[in-house]
């Protein structure tokens, strides 16, 4: 059974922009879907749908039951920039009005599980780019998702670092049990943490592929994981 | 030792051009009711001291109580601004008409219909006209400018409105209304100077009747004491708006931070 299933799902822009033409596609509960495509194949588009923030044009989108908890995860951290670590972290429980000592405690300890204990005070101007993405992180799963939409989250991070977030980000979101929803344009990172990769044409997006990848851990160094990326990257590179 | 040479450095030139200024009138004796020696005005401030300091007080309250009013009204109209597109349309044109349209000009007319019997009432109507619209401008301005992302998140966790407006689109805005009050402050002194000429003699008592009235008399020693109090206020009504605005914003705003060093 599914969690959420789009069918036909179409947007145009006011600006008469067709952003998604015919999007369809089902997400099981638990499952951690990558949406890859190349820029403006409307996979933010998309993920703003899932999300409720927008409406569509037609097609439909169906919920198995009520539409979850639902956290979202920006391309930049948005924090707010007056508010330290914390308070950012507390924001949902907040907007909940959640008890303030409460909120506190999940806010610490959802800081603590993306390693940032002893930065619950700290200004964000005061964090690196990575921990300012992790507070970000730290802020959706205080609100006890069951569903988490990623829009390319560490685009913007070096390597290293999101090598870090993605190890962190499948270990939470497996000891969670949290359905995600990841949009990225790089194939490495949605070979690494999917288990199943939807390929997006350009625009006006549809899914072109859908690919079922071997699940457990990956190992990086491995020629396996080669293949892997391979298969991705074929379904992602034949011209259209 | 820059930051003592900065202060020191104006000092200096100004007790320079003072002492250029006093030798300047001796010698070339130019009698006191053209230009006095600052020395002549220096004993015009202390022989009329308590005088200058009620006129002082008189100012400053009209100011402030003028400012508080501008800060309150404009916030206000800034939030009805921020809440409907609708009120914004219909009211920001007259916002601009009363901006833009001398206050010296409608002076008169306010004082007329609050009344003479009500002079401060009116002192304060005027030079809260002056201050109101940066106020207002500034803080639509900000309050539009709230992160988008962060607008739907917070929609998305069912924020109301009202919760938008304060965690959000507040904070938001508090840079640019501080900027803002900066300006006001500042203009809000200009408007009841304005408000005090206008309204003339015999009921106002603030600094600026003082200058006609000195003027008048042509005791010009004792105008400069009074152009230089009220040149002096308006620093102080700068500095201290300046001072709040660091306060509020050093923790996180750009403007107030520190270069790493």
């Amino acid at each position: 059974m599914s969690l959420v299933t789009l069918t036909g799902v179409a947007k145009r822009f006011s600006n008469g922009t067709q952003a998604l033409s015919d999007l369809s596609f089902a997400i099981a509960p638990g499952e951690f879907v990558s949406l890859l495509g190349p820029s403006g194949c409307g996979k933010s588009t998309a993920l703003r749908l899932i999300a409720g923030l927008i409406a569509p044009d037609s097609g439909d989108i169906h919920w198995n039951g009520a539409r979850p908890e639902t956290g979202f995860v920006f391309q930049e951290p948005t924090l707010m920039p007056w508010a330290d670590a914390l308070t950012n972290a507390r924001l949902a429980l907040d907007l909940k009005k959640v008890p303030r000592a409460q909120g506190n405690a999940i806010a610490a300890a959802a800081l603590t599980r993306l390693g940032l204990k002893g930065f619950e005070s700290a200004m964000p101007r005061e964090l690196s780019g990575g921990m300012k993405m992790r507070v970000s992180i730290a802020r959706a799963l205080a609100a006890k998702p069951r569903l988490l939409l990623m829009d390319e989250p560490f685009a913007a991070l070096d390597e290293i670092t999101r090598a870090a977030l993605n190890d962190d980000l499948l270990a939470l979101a497996r000891e969670d049990a949290i359905t995600v929803i990841f949009v990225t344009h790089s194939v490495v990172e949605s070979a690494y943490l999917s288990d199943r990769v939807l390929v997006m044409s350009p625009r006006p997006g549809r899914v072109r592929e859908e690919i079922r990848l071997p699940s457990g851990k990956r190992d990086r160094m491995s020629p396996a994981f080669g293949e892997i990326q391979a298969r991705v990257a074929r379904a992602l590179m034949v011209p259209a | 030792m820059t930051r003592a040479f900065n202060i020191v450095l104006p000092l200096l030139l100004g007790a320079a051009l003072l002492g250029l200024w006093e030798w300047i009138v001796a010698v070339k004796e130019i009698p006191p009711y053209v230009l006095p020696a600052p020395s002549a005005i220096a004993a015009a401030f202390t022989g009329n001291f308590s005088s200058l300091m009620a006129s002082l007080l008189a100012t400053l309250s009209i100011t402030l109580q003028a400012f508080l009013a501008a800060l309150i009204a404009g916030v206000t109209v800034a939030i009805l601004f921020g809440q409907s597109r609708l009120v914004e349309r219909a009211l920001y044109p007259y916002a601009v008409i009363l901006q833009v349209t001398p206050v010296v000009a409608i002076a008169p007319l306010i004082l007329i219909w609050v009344g003479f019997d009500h002079i401060n009432t009116a002192l304060v109507l005027i030079a809260s006209l002056v201050a109101f619209f940066p106020i207002l401008s500034n803080t639509t301005l900000g309050l539009k400018s709230a992160d988008r992302n962060l607008l739907e998140l917070m929609q998305l966790y069912g924020a109301s409105r009202w919760q938008i407006l304060w965690r959000l689109q507040m904070p938001t805005a508090l840079p640019y209304l501080l900027g803002a009050c900066r300006i006001a402050g500042g203009l809000a002194l200009i408007g009841a100077v304005v408000a005090e000429f206008v309204a003339g003699s015999g009921t106002a008592t603030g600094l600026a009747w003082r200058i006609i009235e000195a003027g008048n008399r042509l005791q010009i020693a004792t105008m400069f004491a009074a152009l230089g109090l009220l040149a002096l206020l308006g620093v102080a009504i700068f500095a201290s708006l300046s001072a709040v605005e660091y306060w509020l914003l050093r923790r996180w705003h750009e403007s107030a931070l520190q270069r790493q060093s």
